[in-house]
């Protein structure tokens, strides 16, 4: 090893990049085309699950209408009934996907979705806090603001409540995590404890939103979550070149000139906002977010959770669960049941993973 | 011209080592990087309490000092990761407190202690990110990044490694992977907080020649070490601390010696010429297997002059992060 002067080898040992101008990217083009084909997957499930109903349509027809050019029929049955459905479980699981994929990386550890962490938990919490306790102080919240963005706060609550926390002169994954799970654990207390002493209507009703579910979507709120998860990516975009060196650990990347306590702070921010708009437009659909990056990491072949095969495959999950939920019984299911039974065993395949390389 | 400062403590030889490190090494360009009456602690404890030290540049200074008596607390603030409560870091002439994040990222390279790469990630990735202190969010793979990582990894001898998980490598692989990083970086000053730990000594050596490498290159090195006969090896200037103050400064030859290495260790050794060169070689001396009269010599002596406070003060380990080195990397 004489270190002073070395001609680089002949081969070239680093990644090829993409160059216009001043303007340059690393080439990879396993992520590219993966990304792409998910995309692509992604609409055409959109689409199948506009088509598939008590009325039936046909794929050309849906993508027809989608583009403007469908009948007067078509268009009532889609655009009015069945696409906002469809946009919220498209909206809902890229939310998802994202958040999971941020705190995912944030805490450096897989188990780190908003799930665990007690984000989602807390929304639940407060929202069957407003649907349960009828009376004065509850009745006007729900009223004015709506269960919506009530349980949005609840998981805000939470999440900064978890982050405060887990803080000790920075934050470790692993505490992040327990921290998250001890608070989860209180958020189903209180849930439980709001079902076991309500009146048997209210729960009944809270039991439908605490599963999670795409039914009877509005235009409405399907706008409210698309305009929240649109600023929230354009901010989660904007600071992605700053977050690329956080999956070496905080003092690394310090070291290559990244404010990390500032990054860190506001990504995580958007993982709980962007958790947040989807608990409050779908109800906690559990496990998207656990399993949306893990697996968009696999597929895409990266080492860590990669931001849009992640949102991408989220949305591409949750729609294939809504469908799955509505036609492989005879009675319709919320989402969250399926999301739940394919989730699960992920869940423990994780673990099992996890446990085989510590001993390793 | 090294200035030197030192403690109350300082002895003789460590005296006379200052005034001999500047002239030795023959540097007498201006100090990059200086600490002027920093004092810095965690949470309510003071770890080090007005320490100045300059780090003379074109030379690799090492960090030595008893577990827990600041050094790796010294170049974390050194390096910005931590800020000291009074006085200042000093980098090319500005407070570096002073300075943004991503322009200190430019001027100075850091490896911080047993970093994790994420399961996975190629040795080229790892390297490349080392860039990103140059790139933006439009700007982020020119061809000179290219060309900086094609010679980090080159010059680390790591090229062939480029397609390989760096999980998968060995310690000492693994470190010159890192050590590639810091070097894409494109920094004249690098500061590595104990780049050899968990390290065999075969792969130990082969780091800290690659250490040697970059500064026959031309580069300022700060480092950490525990070997104390690494240190003397392979630096230029020792910075020997004790609870949080710095005990003497100077060349191996003139700093290491079996005074210093008691006050502030505790630790009774004797010193000899290295028999393969010119450094002065440690000969610790425990109770095991040591010949009668050196044993019983040293021990008396230690009887007589050691005062127990200094013995007791080496082996306290306020500075939390310290621990580390107790921990199990897996």
């Amino acid at each position: 090893m004489s270190g002073t002067e070395v001609d680089p080898p002949t081969r070239p040992t680093t990644r090829p990049g993409v160059r216009f101008g001043q303007v340059s990217f690393v080439w990879r083009p396993r992520v590219v085309l993966v990304t792409l084909s998910l995309a692509a997957a992604t609409f055409l499930m959109f689409c199948v699950s506009i088509a598939v109903g008590d009325f039936r349509l046909g794929l050309d027809r849906v993508i027809a209408t989608i583009l403007g050019r469908g009948d007067a029929v078509d268009e009532f049955v889609i655009m009015d009934l069945r696409m906002p459905r469809a946009l919220a479980g498209l909206i809902v699981g890229i939310a998802l996907g994202v958040s999971g994929a941020l705190t995912q990386s944030l805490a450096r550890n897989p188990l780190a979705s908003p799930d665990v962490l007690g984000i989602t938990g807390g929304a639940s919490a407060v929202a069957v806090f407003l649907v349960t306790v009828s009376g004065g102080a509850s009745a006007a919240i729900a009223g004015s603001v709506g269960l919506s963005t009530a349980a949005l706060a609840g998981g805000l609550g939470t999440g900064l409540l978890v982050y405060a926390l887990a803080w000790r002169r920075g934050i470790d994954g692993l505490r992040l995590i327990l921290i998250g799970i001890s608070a989860n654990a209180v958020t189903q207390a209180v849930t439980t404890w709001l079902l076991a002493t309500a009146d048997i209507r209210d729960v009944a009703r809270a039991q439908a939103w605490l599963v999670g579910s795409l039914d009877n979507r509005s235009w409405d709120e399907v706008r409210v979550a698309f305009w929240c998860t649109l600023v929230l990516m354009l901010v989660v975009v904007a600071i992605a070149f700053q977050f690329k060196p956080m999956h070496l650990g905080d003092e690394v990347a310090a070291g290559l000139g990244v404010r990390y306590v500032a990054v860190r702070a506001v990504l995580l921010l958007c993982a709980v906002l962007l958790a947040g708009a989807a608990v409050s437009a779908a109800g906690p659909v559990p496990f998207v977010a656990l399993v949306a990056p893990q697996v968009a990491m696999r597929l895409v072949g990266t080492p860590t959770p990669p931001l849009a095969a992640s949102g991408v495959l989220g949305a591409l999950l949750l729609i294939g669960a809504d469908l799955v939920a509505r036609t492989a019984l005879p009675v319709t299911l919320p989402v969250g049941v399926v999301t739940a039974a394919v989730g699960g065993p992920f869940l423990v395949y994780l673990l099992v993973r996890a446990n085989l390389r510590q001993r390793a | 011209m090294v200035a030197q400062r030192m403690t109350e403590a300082g002895n003789e030889a460590g005296r006379e080592a200052g005034s001999e490190a500047g002239t030795a090494s023959g540097v007498d360009r201006i100090p990059r990087l200086t600490a002027d009456g920093i004092t810095v602690g965690y949470g309510g404890a003071t770890v080090i309490d007005g320490l100045d030290v300059v780090i003379p540049p074109g030379l690799v200074t090492t960090i030595i000092g008893p577990n827990g008596c600041g050094k790796s607390t010294l170049l974390r603030t050194l390096s910005r990761l931590l800020k000291p409560t009074r006085g200042a870091v000093v980098l090319d002439g500005e407070d570096i407190a002073g300075l943004r994040t991503r322009d200190v990222a430019k001027k100075l390279g850091l490896l911080p202690q047993a970093p994790i790469a994420p399961e996975g990630l190629t040795v080229a990735d790892l390297v490349a990110k080392g860039r990103h202190p140059h790139q933006s969010w439009l700007r982020q793979w020119s061809s000179d990044d290219a060309s900086v990582v094609e010679r980090a990894l080159a010059m680390t001898g790591v090229a062939d490694l480029a397609d390989r998980a760096v999980d998968s490598l060995s310690g000492g692989q693994r470190q010159r992977v890192w050590i590639s990083m810091t070097l894409a970086q494109g920094t004249d000053l690098l500061l590595l907080d104990e780049p050899t730990t968990y390290l065999d000594l075969a792969h130990a050596i082969d780091v800290l020649d690659l250490v040697d490498d970059l500064h026959e290159a031309g580069r300022t090195v700060v480092m950490v070490l525990h070997d104390l006969n690494l240190a003397a090896r392979y630096s230029d200037n020792l910075v020997v601390m004790r609870a949080g103050a710095i005990l003497a400064q100077g060349h191996p030859r003139d700093v290491i010696s079996a005074e210093l290495l008691r006050e502030a260790f505790g630790l009774t050794a004797t010193v000899i010429d290295d028999p393969v060169g010119d450094r002065p070689l440690v000969v610790p001396i425990g109770r095991a297997h040591v010949r009668a009269e050196a044993g019983a010599e040293v021990r008396a002596e230690v009887r007589a002059e050691v005062p127990a406070e200094a013995r007791a003060d080496a082996r306290a380990d306020d500075a939390a992060h310290e621990d580390r080195h107790t921990a199990d990397p897996a």
